[in-house]
C-alpha cells in the first residue's frame, strides 16, 4: 500500500492516520474532513484519482495540522519515528512537513527498519530536510521545480531562501543545475524536475523530457507540482517503473492541466477532476505504442 | 541469526546531530543577546547561546543559534520585545544571504512574481491576489488560504502570519509585486 505523509493548514487538525478518501473536494481521513486546494491535500487527491483510474487500493494517509509553527510537523514525525519501522507499506510519499533534520534522521532511521523497503518519495519541506541531512541519495525520487532545484544544486544552502545568486534558477540551466546537483550527492536515484520542461533524470544524466502539451498558466496556480508528485507516486504503487512512472505522470499531470484550460486564477481541483481523463489517454498511447 | 531473523525488525541506527538547519542571530550588544534568549526561551524555541564562527565580523562576542526555518516567526517574535538582530546567517555557510533576485511574469490579464521558491500572482485590473504558489514549508498552504481572493492592499501580510523562511520569501515577492503595483 502507498502511504502519504503531510500536514493540512489548520492548527486544529489532530493527528490523523488511515485510509484516505475524496468525496466531491474534500478529502476524509478518520473521519475528518479536509478542503482539496493544495499541499499535502491537493496530492492526495491527485493520488487518489489516479488510484482509482488504476484500480487500486485505496491508500494510506498521515496527516497533521500545521500552519508552520513546526509543532504539528513534530508531532507527526514522532509517531512516524515510533510506527513506521513495523509497518508494510510498498512506497511512502513525504509531503509538506516543517523542514527539520534531527527529525528527518529519526524518521529515515525507523524506515531502515521496516522488513522490507519501500520506494521513498519525497517533495516539498521533507525533501529539504533530506537534501539538508546529506541523505538525499536514500530516496527514490525527488520532485522539486526549478527553484528547488537549484537549492538542491546549491551544496551550501539550507533552504531554497539562501540559495547562492550565481547558481540562476533559470529553466534554461536545470540541466547544469541537475548535474550539480548528482555531483554533491544531493539528489534522489532518479529527480523530476517540474517546469516549463518537465526533466526526468538520474546520475548518468537526463533520461526524458517532457514539454507538451504546454499551459503556462499553469506555473502561477497552486498545487500543480503536488498533483504531478500524487499521479507519479500513484504509478509507482500500481508496480510501474519510476522512470516510466514520472514520465507518464509528467504527460498526465500536464493533459489535465489542458483540459481544465487554466489561466492564472484557475485552482487546482479543476486539473484534479481532469486526471483520469488525461490518465487513460496517455496510458492508451503507451499501449497503442507498443503495438 | 535464526532462520526466521529476516523477518524481525532491523535495529536502529546510531544518529548523528545535525546543525544543517541552524541559523544564527547577531547582535550588536550583549545584553541584547541575554534579551533575546530570555524571550526565545520562554517562548519554547529550542535555542543555545555560543561564540561566533570566524565568518561573522560584526556584532559583539555572543550570537544565539536557532532553528533557520522558523527564521519569521523568530524575527517577529523579537521585533515585537525590540530585541531585533543586526544580522542573521545560516550555520552552515555564514556568508550566505537571503535571494534578491526577482523572476517577473507577465500574463496579459495577470501579472506573477517570483522569489526563490515563492511565486505570487494578480490580477492586474482589480490587484487581487489569484494564486501562491511554490514552497515547502506547512504555512504556504495555510498563506494561500488566507490571501488568495484578496486585494494585495487588504490581504494579510506574509511577515505578520507566515512563520517559516518560505513565508519569508512570499513576502519579499508579495513587497516586489506592491512595488511593480504602485501607481
Amino acid at each position: 500500500m502507498l502511504a502519504i505523509v503531510g500536514t493540512v493548514p489548520d492548527q486544529k487538525f489532530p493527528l490523523s492516520t488511515g485510509k484516505v478518501s475524496l468525496k466531491e473536494d474534500e478529502i476524509w481521513i478518520q473521519g475528518r474532513r479536509v478542503h482539496v486546494n493544495r499541499g499535502t491535500p491537493a496530492l492526495l487527491a491527485a493520488a487518489v484519482k489516479t488510484g482509482e483510474a488504476l484500480g487500486q487500493s485505496e491508500l494510506f494517509g498521515y496527516l497533521i495540522g500545521d500552519i508552520g509553527l513546526g509543532k504539528g510537523s513534530r508531532n507527526l514525525y514522532e509517531y512516524l519515528t515510533e510506527n513506521l519501522g513495523r509497518s508494510e507499506f510498498s512506497a511512502i510519499t513525504f509531503h509538506y512537513l516543517q523542514p527539520d533534520v534531527d527529525w528527518h534522521n529519526r524518521v529515515l532511521s525507523a524506515i531502515k527498519e521496516m522488513v522490507k523497503q519501500p520506494v521513498l518519495i519525497a517533495d516539498a519541506g521533507f525533501m529539504y530536510a533530506a537534501k539538508m541531512s546529506g541523505q538525499a541519495a536514500a530516496y527514490d525520487l525527488f520532485t522539486p521545480d526549478v527553484g528547488e532545484l537549484a537549492f538542491l544544486a546549491d551544496e551550501t544552502a539550507p533552504h531554497p531562501f539562501y540559495t547562492r545568486g550565481f547558481i540562476l534558477q533559470d529553466e534554461k540551466r536545470a540541466p547544469d543545475l541537475i548535474k550539480r546537483a548528482y555531483a554533491h550527492k544531493n539528489a534522489s536515484r532518479f529527480l523530476l524536475v517540474k517546469g516549463k520542461k518537465d526533466y526526468l533524470s538520474d546520475q548518468d544524466g537526463i533520461k526524458a523530457t517532457v514539454d507538451s502539451p504546454a499551459c503556462e498558466a499553469m506555473e502561477a496556480m497552486g498545487g500543480t507540482g503536488d498533483t504531478l508528485t500524487g499521479i507519479v507516486a500513484a504509478l509507482i504503487e500500481s508496480g510501474m517503473e519510476i522512470s516510466k512512472a514520472a514520465i507518464v505522470a509528467a504527460k498526465a499531470n500536464r493533459l489535465a492541466g489542458y483540459y481544465a484550460r487554466p489561466t492564472p486564477a484557475t485552482q487546482v481541483i479543476e486539473i484534479i477532476r481532469q486526471i483520469p481523463g488525461a490518465l487513460e489517454e496517455i496510458l492508451e498511447e503507451k499501449v497503442a505504442a507498443t503495438k | 541469526m535464526s532462520f526466521l531473523g529476516f523477518l524481525k525488525p532491523k535495529k536502529r541506527e546510531k544518529l548523528v546531530e545535525s546543525d544543517q538547519d541552524r541559523g544564527i542571530l547577531v547582535f550588536e550588544h550583549t545584553s541584547e543577546v541575554i534579551r533575546a534568549e530570555s524571550v526565545l526561551k520562554a517562548s519554547g524555541w529550542k535555542i543555545r547561546v555560543m561564540g561566533p564562527p570566524p565568518e561573522i565580523q560584526s556584532g559583539c562576542d555572543l550570537v544565539i543559534e536557532f532553528p533557520l526555518i522558523e527564521e519569521l516567526n523568530i524575527l517577529r517574535t523579537l521585533q515585537k520585545v525590540g530585541a531585533s538582530p543586526l544580522e542573521i546567517v545560516p550555520v552552515s555557510s555564514p556568508l550566505l544571504r537571503p535571494v534578491d533576485l526577482f523572476q517577473i511574469k507577465d500574463f496579459d490579464q495577470y501579472l506573477m512574481v517570483r522569489a526563490a521558491n515563492m511565486k505570487l500572482t494578480v490580477e492586474k485590473k482589480n490587484l487581487n491576489i489569484v494564486n501562491i504558489s511554490g514552497g515547502g514549508c506547512p504555512d504556504v498552504p495555510y498563506l494561500a488560504q488566507e490571501m488568495v481572493g484578496k486585494s494585495l492592499s487588504k490581504a494579510p501580510n506574509p511577515r505578520e502570519i507566515g512563520h517559516t523562511l518560505c513565508g519569508y520569501a512570499l513576502q519579499l515577492a508579495y513587497e516586489e509585486m506592491t512595488r511593480k503595483c504602485s501607481p
